[in-house]
């Protein structure tokens, strides 16, 4: 048999951060392991921008998981002890409800008539998932990236439910650089002529916007370091420049590899959706300050950050964990030691376990 | 247990808020949490360090010294405790008014540089090396040389209020007798209770 997503449709409306509601909401979710008979054991996995519910393989379905190397039998986050969900963020186009979803009074896809998901709405979908499952306690949420920002949310918003938080290479809020970087994704591909101002579902998609995009994107993922050791300045299969517009260097030809890679399997619309999602993602203007923020979070805290990192750098994570200490909250920070880049939380796995698999043992 | 411990120890006040600057594995901070129902967190660059912590379940905070205290309110600390790193900080002093900012008291110890095993080195022309002092003069993180009698001085020049001096010496009958006349002669470790004036 071989394990498919499960989609749970949501019974009421949700209630959206920027006041709408959405009806009929999707969420398509993942199982792994055994629930206990107290539910003591649940772990929620928050995925990033591009990742979906599956996270890890099943012993049925041997496709990886985007976090294989970190969540399995025997892995450090074990299915054999704990009961892991992960799911598809509503906003994005891997099961749950997105702009790509029918939008059932239209019979139509939603395009831009979905309204703005947030962070928070995100964790909204996935708290209603949780009280599908009868699961009222979480030994732990974590999450990387975008994922890490719904698993700080998580013990802000749901303290007591919340045993443990790990947030990898995540942040409070962007920063500036950031919030640039993923302003000239979007416009990558609002500005594809193909976009139609999201209408496009029966037309040809913006693929060549959000292969730019996603172009972009993985420049802020990796280190200068990390690109240096990769491609350096290697010619891609040629001995000498092809003094033509063609890909010459390997770096560029990774990139568009990347970029052709995206448009196969992700919705141009849901892109804009997440990245905006993102860049509304602001702790301290959401709760005044992050001390207000966390201060009646109960969950025990494991901050990681990749020493690489700039999109999300380190600094951002220390000012999470500074927060937390000054609180007198119980938390552990860590840098993972890698030339990976913001992509070290999905390829050091081995690093991240090191520490996971003893915080979560406690 | 060492004598470091026990005397820290014994000095650290039943449910203090502790911070402890270079925590290593997280020894102390864990004798601490059991012995005297002390909270708070271990501060250590070292990663592996931090890892150790974790599976003691040791709160630590992966950081240098220095920039690892900014943030913290003044007093939000009991005892801040800096056992046997001293000499390895850029700006000793610095650190040592920053740490009784954020702590009401502050442990500091240190190997003693005016140890006289030290002393008759360096008159017969060697750099010493020492069970507290165990390395090269060319591979060390030690970058600074602390005696007993220079932190006294140091103390009294900064208004900094010397709570109580525990020094602490090698076993033996002949030290036992000595130490307390001549500390900074027999003790080869430096240990002080500080707090601000």
């Amino acid at each position: 048999m071989s394990q498919a997503s499960l989609i749970y449709n949501l019974s009421d409306p949700l209630e959206l951060e920027s006041g709408s509601k959405l009806n009929h909401v999707d969420i398509s979710y993942e199982t792994y392991g055994t629930l206990n008979k107290t539910k003591s054991n649940a772990i929620l996995i928050c995925h990033a921008l591009s990742a979906d519910a599956h996270v890890a393989q099943h012993p049925e379905n041997k496709t990886k998981g985007w976090w294989d190397d970190l969540v399995g039998n025997g892995k450090a986050i074990d299915t054999k002890k704990y009961f892991v969900i992960c799911s598809n963020t509503i906003g994005s186009c891997r099961g749950s409800t997105g702009p790509m979803s029918i939008n059932k009074s239209t019979k139509k896809p939603y395009g831009l008539k979905l309204p703005v998901i947030t962070i928070g709405d995100m964790v909204s979908a996935q708290e209603a998932l949780l009280n599908h499952l009868n699961i009222e306690t979480l030994f732990a949420v974590v999450g990387g990236s975008m994922g890490g920002m719904q698993a700080l949310e998580w013990s802000i918003r749901f303290p007591s439910k919340v045993k443990r938080c790990i947030a990898i290479a995540t942040t409070a809020k962007l920063s500036p650089q950031s919030l640039a970087f993923g302003a000239v994704g979007r416009n990558a591909i609002t500005s594809d002529p193909e976009w139609h101002k999201g209408d496009y579902y029966a037309k040809e998609a913006p693929q060549k916007g959000l292969a730019i995009a996603r172009m972009i994107g993985h420049i802020t993922y990796l280190s200068e370091q990390g690109m240096l050791d990769k491609f350096g300045r290697n010619l891609q299969e040629k001995t000498d420049f092809g003094y033509d517009f063609s890909s010459d260097f390997q770096i560029e030809s990774y990139l568009k590899y990347q970029g052709d890679k995206f448009m196969t399997f992700f919705d141009a619309n849901a892109y804009l959706y997440l990245s905006r999602a993102m860049s509304y993602f602001d702790l301290e203007k959401k709760y005044k300050s992050l001390n207000k923020a966390f201060k009646k979070s109960e969950s025990k805290f494991l901050i990681l950050s990749i020493s690489s990192d700039w999109l999300y750098p380190s600094k951002q994570s220390k000012e999470i964990v500074k927060s937390l200490m000054t609180l007198s909250k119980d938390v552990t920070y860590a840098e993972i030691d890698s030339p990976f880049g913001h992509d070290g939380f999905l390829l050091e796995c081995k690093k991240i376990g090191k520490v996971v698999k003893p915080f979560l043992g406690n | 247990m060492n004598k470091i411990t026990k005397q820290i120890l014994d000095k650290v006040p039943k449910n203090a808020k502790v911070l402890d600057l270079g925590c290593g594995d997280g020894s102390l901070l864990s004798t601490l949490i059991k012995e005297k129902n002390c909270s708070g967190y271990g501060i250590d660059l070292n990663h592996d360090c931090i890892i150790d912590c974790t599976k003691k379940g040791i709160s630590a905070f992966q950081s240098d010294m220095e920039s690892g205290l900014d943030g913290f309110s003044d007093q939000f600390f009991d005892v801040v405790i800096l056992s046997q790193t001293l000499q390895q900080v850029n700006k000793p002093l610095d650190l040592i008014k920053n740490m009784l900012r954020i702590s009401k008291q502050a442990i500091v110890t240190f190997p003693n540089f005016a140890h006289w095993t030290i002393r008759f080195s360096l008159l017969f022309g060697d750099i010493p090396k020492s069970k507290a002092l165990p390395y090269e003069w060319y591979d060390t993180p030690n970058i600074r040389v602390i005696s007993i009698q220079s932190f006294r001085e140091m103390c009294k020049k900064n208004k900094i209020n010397i709570v109580e001096e525990l020094s602490i010496y090698e076993r033996g009958i002949l030290n036992f007798c000595l130490a307390p006349l001549a500390p900074n002669f027999f003790c080869h470790r430096g240990m002080f209770l500080i707090e601000k004036k």
